[in-house]
């Protein structure tokens, strides 16, 4: 069968597995033709109920945007479920084509039965992955970035995803881009009157350096967005913790304390951890990975010399280092790369016999036992913490997928060029061509890119014409 | 030898009828061109001037393709004056007024040139149809002539009607009929239609105004041509005014404001944003308490209309009594003498969403529409338009395919493409804002981007052709001589030119990236340079000037070709492709695109519209390979 986008797709919509209820969402022309089939209704004939006052009885095809219970029944007849279902003919539903949806009983056979029996009917097919919102944005019933959120939102596991996934979908960020476009476009009008009605009177002649003002602030803007957009990925992919130290001191056994599983090989001899373990836990609502490292001393060999450069990368990349050693034995401590806002860990407080090791009670030194779990509350709460202050703001999220991050990288270099233009004094052409280019880049995020903007606000700044 | 049978047959001699017939013509058409009165063919309607910021752009491009009126303005022009000369060369556009009537016989006299192409004087009142495709015309009088394709290039004449104050007056322009039958047949072929409107001021008699205060302006002092072919200008140059309205202006207008057509509410189509009659500015921009006003003399001394001055900028529809009295509060102008007065015009236009980008009607083969009937006002924009129009009815009289210029090519592209893909809600007139690729497509190298391109598509004539050739080849020789010519940055500095001491070699053409450096610099170092003309040397300045910035236009256009090389089945039936709102639907439907790239540029089109109609193009297309 060819599979063009203009047939009827039919899909599970809420989770599989054991519920109390499952919705199967059906979308496309074939809707109303199998949803009449299955309801047992003669498919010839609108059968459409009249005014709003008509009962509703199980004889007529249910009205728009009201649920009503229906038996479904298979091609020969058969009972297979009492279901609530919900007609929201095209354009307003959420494909902009025709929807139903099935409300039915939540056993994994009652879905199956349901989902098989219209299949059977040759009126629609399953849906592929994503198939509805991609009918949804390309009936124009949302912008990119909300098609995207979309899919964040379903992707959403943590809290912190789902609120920043929350804010894109309200098009909140759509918002802000267009707003970035704005400044641009008007910016460029006062260059382009300058450009295209040299001889009005009340049109400036030179790059006017005020009219660049708001893209000198919007320049800052856009750095700022993007160095949020470190915070924001963070929340999106999850924050990065690596934990750092000797060999022995005990980082596979914290990784896999604060996992609270066995991720990581704990062994007694040094150097048995020679990549990157990375487990990944949820701490204050936001998804996290913890690195284990290699233990970073002069390697015996090159797989381990391997394996601690591979771990100094990761020191670098993470969010934030936690550095372990062993309380007993702080002597051989490597803290040559130690940061500011780093962690300090002393690992085998349980062979320390009462005695305090050096550093213990500063600010940000925790002393622990892995193989105990003494001290592991206290650090469990700091990280949590610390991710919280680092990825919560009240902010709106702006620039979170790497699509917008290019683009908003593309505008901000083709501002900078054109504000380095304008003031070493190139033509106001190169410096609009700059902004165009820069414009166009936001454009491209929320897919709008309209030059006719440009000369609707000419127009409305200046009287031009002779 | 009489005949009545002709390849093509363009209706209306003005700025695009002109170049139609002469495009037809020049790709071997055998060609008529029927107009109301041949005198009047290359008549200007109203502002005596060719070129302008960005309309300048569209006379080189004429030009480039062997038009008519580069050359003619040459003969024609009293005042050259390159705009924005202080800018950069991307935005510098060159204007000429121009004696109207030097500019008309100019017209006439090129087109008398065509062998193959015939001057008749009647008013074309119907077309014939057979078989659902054109197949000539009918005149007032009576006769007859056939046709395989037909050019309709009208003006304002389509059910135009004059306003000035109260008083209503069917006409094409002040003192010519307009034309009814023809406008009746285009209503009757189901095409979308509507009313513009546009203006004109008074005339004034030039030996009653006081010159003696007014500031004025000189023509540049080597003014440049339009023409590639030409290298200078013979005609005399002369000097226009500026004056200035004021409060007492303001005020007469202001008390009166009721009587003008336009604000009694007289009528009904949209005027010019950028083209505002006075009453508009005053009205709009309360807060002014003067406007400049051109005094453009329409000829030079002593000519036909030598003693006529266009007063630039106080187009209006007010009642003569009116127009007289606000006219004489102007400085200079106090006891001028009115020779005619301004008057608004409506006029019908058809929605140039019925064309293809070739300027041909999609409910009819073998109809061609350009210049203000396709909603545009100017006579660059006409003249632009017609060469399309005539160059592609001849083809498609030929059996010949389209010839397309899209946007990253010329502004003429720019134009088209905004008329059959957005429409017009407003006069259309060319702007260089409205090219995104405004670095690339300069007026200085219009005959570089397409004279080439228009020998292959047969409107490029030989002489056109030879010159053109040489002087390419002169432009590669200096690009290559200036590449292989370097210098290490000690010896640039031991000539005064101060780079980074890298030690790298930089070339001449890297050279004149440097503000300092110019080609003149250049010759003093290499002296072996002095034999490259003004023309090409001025060429090199400017492409290293631009490198950059052309360098990242270029990967840009590139892109905007892929897209521009998806081309839309004419006959896509919209509503078999799912997914798509009805809106959409809708809009693709009436404008009928010929490009993916095109689609995309459709007023209010979205992002997903587009990715669907892509989709179902692969499917498709996937679909047909298979079999
Ligand atoms: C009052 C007025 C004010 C204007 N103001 C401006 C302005 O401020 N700025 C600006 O840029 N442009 C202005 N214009 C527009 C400019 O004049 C036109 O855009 C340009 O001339 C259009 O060229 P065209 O070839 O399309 O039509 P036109 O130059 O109008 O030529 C049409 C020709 O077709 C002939 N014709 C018409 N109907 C028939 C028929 N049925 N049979 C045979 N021949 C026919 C006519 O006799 C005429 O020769 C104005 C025009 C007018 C009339
Ligand atoms: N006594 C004691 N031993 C520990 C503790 N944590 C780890 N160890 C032991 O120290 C050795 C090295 O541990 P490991 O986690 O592999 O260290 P790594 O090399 O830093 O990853 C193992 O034998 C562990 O059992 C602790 O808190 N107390
Ligand atoms: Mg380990």
């Amino acid at each position: 069968m060819a599979r063009g986008p203009s047939d009827t797709i039919i899909a599970l919509a809420s989770g599989s597995g054991r519920a109390g209820v499952a919705v199967i969402r059906i979308s496309g022309g074939g809707s109303a033709a199998l949803l009449k089939g299955m309801t047992r209704l003669p498919t010839s004939g609108t059968g459409e109920a009249g005014g709003g006052v008509s009962r509703e009885t199980s004889s007529t095809f249910p009205r728009p945007r009201h649920a009503v219970i229906r038996t479904l029944h298979d091609d020969q007849g058969g009972f297979l479920d009492e279901a609530l279902v919900l007609w929201m003919p095209a354009p307003h539903s959420y494909t902009g084509e025709d929807v139903a949806e099935l409300h039915v009983h939540g056993g994994p056979a009652v879905v199956e039965a349901v989902i098989g029996a219209a299949l059977k009917t040759r009126l629609c097919r399953i849906a592929e992955p994503g198939e509805f919102t991609r009918r949804a944005f390309d009936a124009g019933r949302m912008d990119l970035t909300q098609a995207e959120a979309i899919g964040d939102l379903i992707d959403a596991e943590t809290e912190g995803q789902r609120r920043q996934a929350g804010r894109l979908y309200q098009g909140e960020a759509a918002r802000v881009f267009e707003g970035w476009r704005g400044l641009l476009v008007s910016a460029m009008a006062a260059l382009e009157a300058s450009i295209d009605f040299p001889d009005e009177a009340d049109i400036p002649g030179e790059i006017n350096l005020t009219a660049l003002e708001p893209i000198e602030a919007l320049a800052v803007d856009l750095e700022a967005a993007l160095g949020d957009a470190g915070r924001l990925a963070s929340v999106r992919d999850g924050f990065r913790i690596a934990i750092l130290g000797p060999p022995n001191a005990g980082k596979s056994s914290l990784m896999n304390r604060l996992a609270r599983r066995e991720a990581a090989i704990v062994s007694p001899i040094p150097g048995t951890t020679r990549d990157v373990v990375e487990v990944r836990l949820v701490l204050a609502g936001y998804p996290v990975w913890v690195a284990d490292t290699a233990g970073l001393r002069e390697a015996a060999d090159a797989i381990e010399a391997e394996g601690i450069r591979r771990a100094l990368t990761r020191a670098e990349e993470a969010d934030l280092r936690i550095w372990v050693s062993d309380a007993s034995d702080v002597s051989r401590e490597t803290s040559s790369t130690f940061r500011e806002g780093d962690l300090r860990v002393l690992n085998k407080a349980d062979l320390l016999n009462g005695d305090s090791p050096p550093l213990a009670g500063s600010e940000d030194v925790f002393v622990v036992s892995a193989r105990t779990g003494a001290g592991l509350d206290p650090l469990e709460r700091r990280l949590a913490q610390i991710v919280r202050d680092r990825l919560e703001t009240d902010e709106a999220p702006l620039v979170t997928r790497a699509r917008h991050r290019e683009l908003v990288e593309e505008a901000l270099a083709a501002i900078e060029r054109g504000l380095e233009g304008a003031r070493i004094g190139i033509g106001a052409e190169l410096v609009s061509e700059d902004l165009r280019l820069a414009a166009r880049a936001l454009g491209r995020i929320t897919g709008s890119i309209d030059a006719e903007d440009l000369l609707d606000r000419i127009f409305s700044q200046f009287c031009v014409g002779k | 030898m009489i005949t009545n049978t002709f390849d093509v047959i363009v209706i209306g001699g003005g700025h695009a009828g002109a170049e139609a017939a002469a495009a037809a013509a020049r790709f071997g058409a055998r060609t008529a061109l029927v107009t109301h009165k041949l005198s009047t063919i290359g008549e200007m309607s109203c502002n005596p001037a060719i070129g302008g910021l960005g309309k300048g752009h569209l006379v080189r491009e004429v030009d480039a393709l062997d038009g008519v009126m580069g050359r003619a303005a040459d003969r024609g022009g009293i005042q050259f004056r390159m705009l924005n000369r202080s800018k950069g060369p991307a935005v510098r556009g060159p204007r000429t007024q121009a004696d109207r009537q030097l500019y008309r016989e100019a017209v006439q006299d090129i087109l008398r040139e065509y062998p193959n192409l015939t001057l008749i004087e009647d008013g074309v009142e119907d077309l014939i149809v057979e078989h659902d495709r054109v197949a000539g015309v009918i005149g007032q009088s009576g006769r007859s002539w056939r046709a395989g394709a037909v050019v309709v290039t009208t003006g304002t004449f389509l059910k135009g009607l004059i306003h000035i104050g109260e008083k209503r007056i069917p006409a094409g322009r002040v003192g010519e009929a307009p034309a009814i039958g023809l406008s009746d047949r285009l209503y009757g072929l189901g095409l979308t239609m509507g009313r513009l409107k546009t203006g004109t001021p008074a005339r004034l008699r030039s030996s009653s105004i006081d010159w003696s205060g007014i500031e004025m302006q000189p023509a540049d002092a080597d003014p440049i041509p339009f023409s590639f072919l030409n290298d200078r200008i013979t005609v005399p140059q002369i000097a226009c005014g500026i004056t200035w309205t004021s409060a007492e202006v303001h005020a007469v207008i202001g008390d009166n404001i009721h009587k003008s057509a336009v604000y009694s509410g007289a009528i009904a189509g949209r005027g010019p944003r950028y083209c505002p009659s006075i009453e508009d500015k005053v009205k709009r921009f309360a807060d002014r308490d003067k406007h400049q006003v051109f005094l453009e003399p329409e000829g030079l001394p002593g000519s036909e209309y030598g003693d006529t001055v266009y007063p630039n900028g106080i187009s209006t529809s007010l009642p003569e009594d009116v127009q007289e009295a606000f006219i004489r509060k102007i400085a200079g102008l106090e006891r001028v003498e009115i020779q005619r007065f301004g008057y608004a015009i409506e006029y019908d236009y058809v929605d140039p969403r019925e064309l293809t980008p070739d300027l041909a009607v999609k409910k009819l083969p073998g109809l061609y529409l350009a210049g203000q009937i396709n909603g545009t006002t100017g006579y660059e924009e006409a003249a632009g338009q017609g060469l399309v129009a005539g160059l592609n009815a001849a083809r498609f009289a030929a059996g010949n395919d389209p010839y397309i210029l899209d946007r990253s090519r010329a502004y003429i592209g720019v134009m088209i493409d905004d008329l059959v893909t957005r429409g017009v809600s407003e006069p259309y007139r060319m702007f260089t804002s409205r090219a995104e690729y405004r670095l690339t497509l300069r007026a200085d190298n219009a005959d570089q981007r397409l004279t080439e391109e228009g020998v292959s598509a047969g409107v490029v004539g030989s002489k056109r052709r030879e010159a053109f050739h040489v002087k390419r080849s002169s432009i590669d020789a200096a690009r290559e001589r200036l590449q292989s010519l370097t210098l290490t940055p000690n010896e640039a500095r031991a000539q005064g030119i101060h780079v980074n001491q890298d030690g790298k070699r930089r070339n001449g053409l890297e050279l004149m990236g440097y503000d300092a450096v110019d080609f003149a610099k250049l010759r003093a170092v290499w002296p072996e340079l002095s034999d490259v003309t003004p023309q090409v040397a001025e060429q090199m300045e400017i492409e290293a000037q631009y490198a950059g910035y052309l360098d990242r236009q270029e990967a840009d256009i590139v892109a905007f070709r892929r897209d521009e090389d998806m081309r839309m089945p004419a006959d896509l039936d919209y509503r078999a492709i799912g997914g798509l709102s009805n809106e959409a639907k809708d809009k693709l439907s009436t404008v009928r695109p010929a490009t993916l790239g095109q689609a995309a540029r459709i007023e209010g089109m979205t992002p997903g519209a587009i990715t669907a109609v892509l989709g179902y193009l692969k499917r498709a297309a996937k679909k047909s390979a298979r079999g």
